[in-house]
């Protein structure tokens, strides 16, 4: 045996067999637990749609219950450049993310102050409750912070003005400073803020060192730039490059 | 090395022969998922997992395995395991896997468990390389666990994600050390630690392998 084992045949034999086994009980395990995991792919947005508007607290959130508070939510995707609900695309389906990096399906921004580069044309909401008047809306989303993208949902109350929570489940911020966007000490401060200057369309929400009460919140100690950052994409997305126009229509006096 | 004993082979690795403290490999991961006691646990029981069975296969398979292409093999043998580990994690405990993110991937280029298969496998049987397994996995896993210990103590304030300090950011009266959550406060842990083991078990001082000598042709100074 050890004489051929260095044979041209035998190295073809073992590495052949080694392929084939391995393949096997690598496509194996991956077809075995797909369901599970895109289960849990699914949770995991959901929970944190439902954690960013307030409706779910983190220890409570448990596949059943997720899902049970999921069923009151409508996903309509809307036209950012109209504001229209945009009935022809199946919102199950939207990828929102994949069709920002789609020309055909998106645009480059020449003012960018999100720092996301390219703006999709369509967006997606998600409304608790009745659709023509719904309890919260919750819309997506993301930008710059200073190392990272930040990805997170903003939720309103129906007044489509008044910020019922905002969460980040996804960035990679200093820990400890620029990473404390996802304290939820801090998060808490966002409920009862307004979005929009009083009668306008300008988004005046943001963090300021000394925060005016009605629209501000305090920025975090030692990052400026993750705190510009926030404050930049959260007024783009309420803006009317973002979700304004949709937003306008459940507004009153305005 | 033949007359080891099996208790010896588990155990050695954990002091005496720890990977990381006296071989210095594996550094490189054990700066990327320490930060949290949970995370680290993890990382310790996939790394047990894959060393373990990794060793065993290569074991099992020495004497078939060509030597010109043996370290495709024990990569192969290596790669498939980790992704076995990987789609459990996915499946069974996706927070987790999310923190660990690439870094279970990367246990492929975990030199320790090359490291092992090389030096250990190829030579020994499946049950002593088992062993080996186990035991270089748990010397590995016991450096993660003292770092991860200190790093979300200090860094957080907790314990398994158990507040135990309360936070001033909380209101409470700690102030979370930051720069325990970056990875330098790793290398300044493990780097102490090696110390330690080393003031302990002297002969793992490694000797210069040269002494520079005193000057002896005073044209060279100047």
């Amino acid at each position: 045996m050890s004489k051929n084992k260095d044979s041209i045949k035998n190295v073809f034999t073992v590495a052949f067999l080694l392929c084939l086994v391995c393949s096997v009980i690598v496509s194996g395990a991956a077809v075995a637990l797909k369901d599970r995991q895109d289960a849990n792919q699914v949770h995991n947005q959901r929970t944190n749609i439902l954690l960013a508007a307030g409706l779910i607290e983190p220890r409570e959130a448990t596949f059943d219950r997720v899902n049970e508070l999921f069923n009151e939510i409508h996903i309509r995707v809307v036209d950012l450049r109209t504001g229209e609900f945009a009935e022809d695309i199946n919102a199950e389906e939207f990828e929102q993310l994949r069709a920002a990096s789609d020309p055909e399906r998106s645009q480059r921004l020449e003012e960018d102050p999100a720092g996301i580069r390219r703006l999709e044309n369509y967006g997606l909401v998600y409304l608790v409750g009745d659709i023509d008047n719904p309890d919260r809306i919750i819309i997506p989303v993301r930008g710059a912070g200073l190392w990272s993208t930040l990805h997170g949902f903003l939720a309103l109350e129906s007044d489509a003005n008044t910020i019922a929570g905002l969460g980040f489940h996804d960035h990679a911020e200093t820990p400890g400073l620029g990473g404390e966007v996802d304290n939820p000490n801090w998060l808490r401060q966002w409920p009862g803020k307004k979005v929009y200057e009083e009668g306008t369309k300008n988004p005046r929400l943001g963090l300021a060192r000394n925060p005016d009460p009605d629209h501000e919140v305090d920025t975090l100690a030692g990052a400026t730039l993750t705190a510009r950052g926030v404050t930049n994409l959260l007024q783009f997305w309420t803006g009317e490059r973002g979700y304004g126009a949709f937003l306008t229509k459940y507004r009153e006096g305005v | 090395m033949a007359t080891e004993k099996p208790k010896e082979i588990v155990l050695n690795p954990i002091f005496k022969n720890n990977p990381i403290a006296l071989q210095v490999l594996g550094v490189c991961s054990a700066l990327a998922v320490t930060t949290s006691m949970n995370v680290a646990v993890v990382m310790t029981l996939a790394v047990i997992f894959v060393l373990a069975l990794s060793n065993t296969f290569v074991s099992l398979i020495r004497n078939y395995i060509p030597s010109s292409i043996r370290i495709i093999v024990q990569i192969t043998i290596i790669a498939s395991l980790v992704i076995v580990v990987d789609q459990f994690l996915k499946a069974f405990a996706y927070d987790i896997s999310r923190q660990l993110s690439v870094f279970v991937g990367l246990i492929i280029t975990n030199c320790i468990i090359l490291g092992r298969a090389e030096a250990y496998a190829m030579q020994n049987g499946p049950g002593m390389s088992f062993i080996d397994g186990v035991g270089n996995a748990l010397g590995y896993g016991v450096v993660l666990l003292i770092v991860g210990f200190f790093r979300e103590l200090f860094g957080s304030g907790s314990l398994f994600g158990v507040q135990l300090m309360t936070l001033t950011s909380d209101g409470g009266w700690y102030v979370a050390n930051g720069m325990m959550l970056l990875p330098p406060s790793a290398f300044f842990i493990i780097g102490l630690m090696i110390w330690a083991i080393r003031s302990w078990y002297p002969d793992q001082v490694e000797h210069d392998e040269f002494k520079i000598q005193a000057n002896t042709k005073p044209r060279e100074v100047l």
